[in-house]
């Protein structure tokens, strides 16, 4: 993987990624001369645990690891018996296939996370916090247990911080390479040394998590928001944005754009101008034609280019929420972690999909009955319709084998295996009956654009 | 224990202790209101919630807040709420998911019955008669896996298994030292002891009877008989394990005893023993005690009539008049056969209930 980081430019509000390029903010002494550790030196000094949790509330802020449940209540929900200890975990499991902008945002300001953390420590009372990073992402465990060092050093960490008599240290976890693992109940079980298997909610980790201990779960993006949110106020942030999208959002940019790269919104730019502006993905490369887009990480609905540059009402569709969850699954996405894949035209849906079945195939841990099967079933079946051997049949099944999984699994894997493939079928039903009604041309070219960027009639008035 | 809590399922109103699962609830209802299970038991603290099979429908959360719940929940892994109404055979959702369900547990599933020792009392079998679809509509090669060996006792067949990760938490809560587990992932994922190792540990023969369906059988009967042949009966002797409750079934077939097991409830959990203690049996009981004369015999057992098991008809049975004395005016037959004697497949020699392996052609070669 060689993105290009270096598209970061003025547009729009900055409130994670506006220091990202400054030189050396990787270290300590950098970081903290640009403003860094205000968040924490106002909350431990100025604040109280629930005023932080307060604040959190009243920004808006959402889980930025793709339910976008919102932060504050989360907080609030955490159970506080008494003389059990609580933790707070860092999820950097960033595994979702076209998501990559935890990686950026540890890679590049390591300190802004361990700010984040400490400031979140304290609202939520835990002594000891735990970053559980992706396996694959071995090189940034050392640039993080080069901040928390630092950090110590210089008495952001460890024991009577700031001397307000709070104790924090944080612990980094690697993980083994599991995607189920970014699931936080498996997180925690992973975290525990156990099989990543998710856990059956309830008990919520808020209650029972971390060694049967209340626990918070929250995005590496959601945690390094929180240090904006202390700096401005809760109510200032959530001027930013537009209705419950409030302040920024990174979106990681992939495909076939002119600009691949992390970019932070401010949720209020519609679709169309985040993929041709210069600004940020720059257009579609090689001058080609966009034929649909998964905007927000390979779990939620493909949109083809009508549907997903207009709502199905025919107004514009912006980086938000809302706006890309307009219309529901029939006509809508969601904007999830926020992994923004752009296909053009030459690309083959089918193959697309095939690709994320047997992803999901691979990760699923195969606890519970559908997703262990179906994930595999519909694997099978798509692999068929790719290579020419498939049935007509075969995508009824397909649509079956998806609605028997969805909703019907312990943990969200299932509904992310079959959403994919149901949009897939949704939206692009004729080039799946394309594949199997010409097998051996279909080996050979792509369907192609056909009318999927045609302006979308609403027949259904 | 405080006030009971009011639970309507499929509009059968029931008044349970809080903190009771909605299956148990249904349990307590009875009949088919009861959700089937196949990974739950009741024994084993943490089991259920894998299988899927027994999704309910929420339509109602509970008196204080009424709202249904989106999704289906696992009944065996949901308390009730006061004034809370579940559907379970009333709700067309519920019964398309648990068809699905069937279905998924049966695609990589041999369906290997006709040789399988299982076969009989297998819930899978119970659950694709009441569940499943007439027609696979899966047509792929099924899943298989490497043979692995488990020890002389206990039969491991990888192929029928359904992930109910039961036989792992009877390791972990029954015997000194789990030495098996789940290895991999996904459709590939599988019961296995890593380092290929026998099973040995006091106790572990339990996993053959919380086992669902036949991954699991007893070495020491296996291909000897079919379970409906065989006549189940209760008995009980006076084991020394202080942790065995030494109250068992045995399956025998004239005075032979081909297998012992726990004693297996309607819900397809081992009964607690008469003395209080868990119904769980030790492995000399179960592998070892294979003459009527280690046990004392309670009586038959009472079987289901809607089992295979009962098709032998031993309860309650009418004995047809014998005609031979009225024939032979009032004589008895003067031969009387021994099977050994005059079977044309039986060696005289071979008990096959003795056997401490399966059974072998060799074993039938006259």
């Amino acid at each position: 993987m060689f993105l290009n980081f270096d598209f970061i430019y003025d547009m729009g509000v900055k409130l994670l990624l506006e220091k990202a390029h400054v030189e050396g903010i990787k270290n300590y002494d950098v970081y903290r001369r640009e403003g860094g550790y205000r968040s924490a030196e106002k909350a431990l000094k100025t604040m109280s645990p629930d005023t932080i949790v307060e604040e959190v509330k009243k920004s808006g802020l959402r889980g930025r690891g793709g339910a976008g449940f919102p932060a504050g209540m989360k907080w609030s929900f955490i159970a506080k018996p008494e003389g059990v200890p609580r933790h707070l975990v860092c999820n950097a499991d960033e595994s979702e296939p076209g998501t990559f902008k935890d990686r950026y945002l540890m890679e590049y300001l390591p300190h802004l996370l361990i700010e984040g953390l400490i400031v979140s420590s304290f609202a939520l009372g835990s002594n000891d916090t735990y970053i559980y990073i992706r396996g694959e992402y071995a090189w940034i465990v050392d640039i993080l247990e080069q901040a928390i060092t630092e950090a110590k050093n210089n008495g952001w960490l460890g024991k009577n911080i700031l001397g307000t008599g709070f104790d924090c240290n944080i612990h980094v976890q690697r993980g083994a390479g599991a995607y189920i693992c970014g699931e936080e109940t498996a997180l925690l079980e992973s975290l525990e040394g156990k099989r990543g298997n998710p856990r059956i909610k309830p008990p919520f980790p808020a209650v029972k998590g971390l060694w049967q201990r209340p626990t918070v779960v929250n995005n590496v993006e959601t945690l390094c928001a929180v240090v904006p949110v202390i700096n401005m106020g809760g109510e200032e942030y959530a001027k930013i944005g537009v209705g419950r999208s409030t302040g920024t959002k990174l979106i990681s940019a992939c495909g076939n754009i002119n600009k691949p790269g992390v970019y932070e919104i401010d949720m209020t730019i519609s679709v169309e101008e985040f993929i041709y502006s210069d600004e940020y993905c720059g257009g579609i490369a090689n001058g080609k034609r966009l034929k649909a887009c998964i905007p927000g990480g390979s779990s939620v609905p493909i949109l083809p280019a009508n549907l997903l540059l207009k709502t199905a009402k025919g107004e514009t569709r912006y980086m938000n929420y809302e706006s890309l969850a307009d219309g529901g699954f029939a006509t809508g996405s969601m904007l999830g972690s926020g992994g923004f894949i752009v296909l053009d035209e030459d690309q083959c849906i089918v193959r697309h999909t095939l690709s994320l079945t047997r992803f999901y195939r691979h990760e699923s841990c195969g606890q519970c009955s559908p997703c262990r099967e179906g994930t595999h079933w519909m694997d099978r079946i798509m692999r068929n319709i790719e290579y020419g051997k498939g049935k007509m049949s075969d995508i009824d099944l397909l649509w079956e084998v998806q609605g028997n999984i969805e909703g019907n699994t312990i943990c969200p894997l299932g509904d992310a295996a079959a959403w994919p493939v149901a949009a897939a079928i949704r939206h692009f039903r004729d080039e799946f009956e394309w594949h199997i009604t010409n097998p051996d041309e279909a080996q050979k070219r792509n369907f192609g654009l056909a009318h999927y960027a045609d302006p979308f009639l609403n027949i259904t008035a | 224990m405080g006030d009971l809590v009011k639970v309507i399922i499929d509009n059968i109103e029931i008044m349970v202790p809080p903190g009771t699962t909605i299956l148990h609830a249904a349990r307590m209802i009875g009949g088919e209101v009861a959700p089937p299970t196949m990974c739950y038991y009741s024994k084993l603290e943490d089991s259920g919630g894998k299988c899927r099979t027994c999704l309910v429908e929420v339509s109602k959360g509970s008196e204080k807040d009424p709202r249904p719940m989106p999704k289906l929940v696992a009944s065996c892994r949901t308390g009730v709420m006061d004034g809370m109404e579940v559907k379970n055979i009333t709700s067309e959702r519920v019964l398309k998911a648990r068809e699905g369900v069937t279905e998924f547990l049966l695609i990589n599933h041999p369906i290997d019955c006709p040789v399988c020792d299982q076969a009989g009392e297998c819930y899978l079998q119970d659950l694709s008669y009441a569940h499943g679809k007439d027609k696979s509509r899966f047509d792929f090669q099924k899943r298989v896996f490497k043979k692995i060996d488990l020890g002389d006792k206990i039969q491991l067949h990888m192929t029928r298994c359904i992930m109910c990760y039961r036989c792992v938490f009877v390791a972990d809560q029954l015997t000194e030292k789990r030495e098996h587990g789940v290895l991999d992932r996904g459709d590939a994922s599988q019961i296995a002891t890593y380092i290929e190792k026998s099973l040995q540990n006091d106790f572990i023969g339990n996993v053959i009877d919380v086992c669902p369906v036949g991954a699991l059988t007893d070495k020491t009967y296996r291909f000897k008989n079919r379970v409906w042949f065989t006549k189940p009966v209760d008995a009980h002797r006076d084991c020394t394990n202080p942790k065995c409750c030494g109250e068992v079934r045995l399956w025998m077939r004239g005075d032979e005893v081909y297998r012992v097991t726990g004693r297996i409830d309607e819900w397809g959990e081992v009964k607690d023993a008469s003395n209080g203690k868990p119904g769980w049996i030790c492995n000399e009981c179960r592998f070892e005690k294979k003459r009527v004369s280690d046990w004392v015999i309670e009586g038959p057992t009472n079987v289901n009539r809607h089992s295979v098991i009962s098709q032998g008809h031993y309860v309650g049975l009418q004995k047809p008049q014998e005609p031979l004395p009225k024939v032979l005016h009032g004589r008895d037959p003067k031969i009387l056969l021994d099977i050994h004697d005059v079977s044309g497949v039986n060696k005289p020699n071979i008990h096959l209930s003795e056997l401490k392996r399966p059974a072998h052609s060799t074993d039938f070669e006259k």
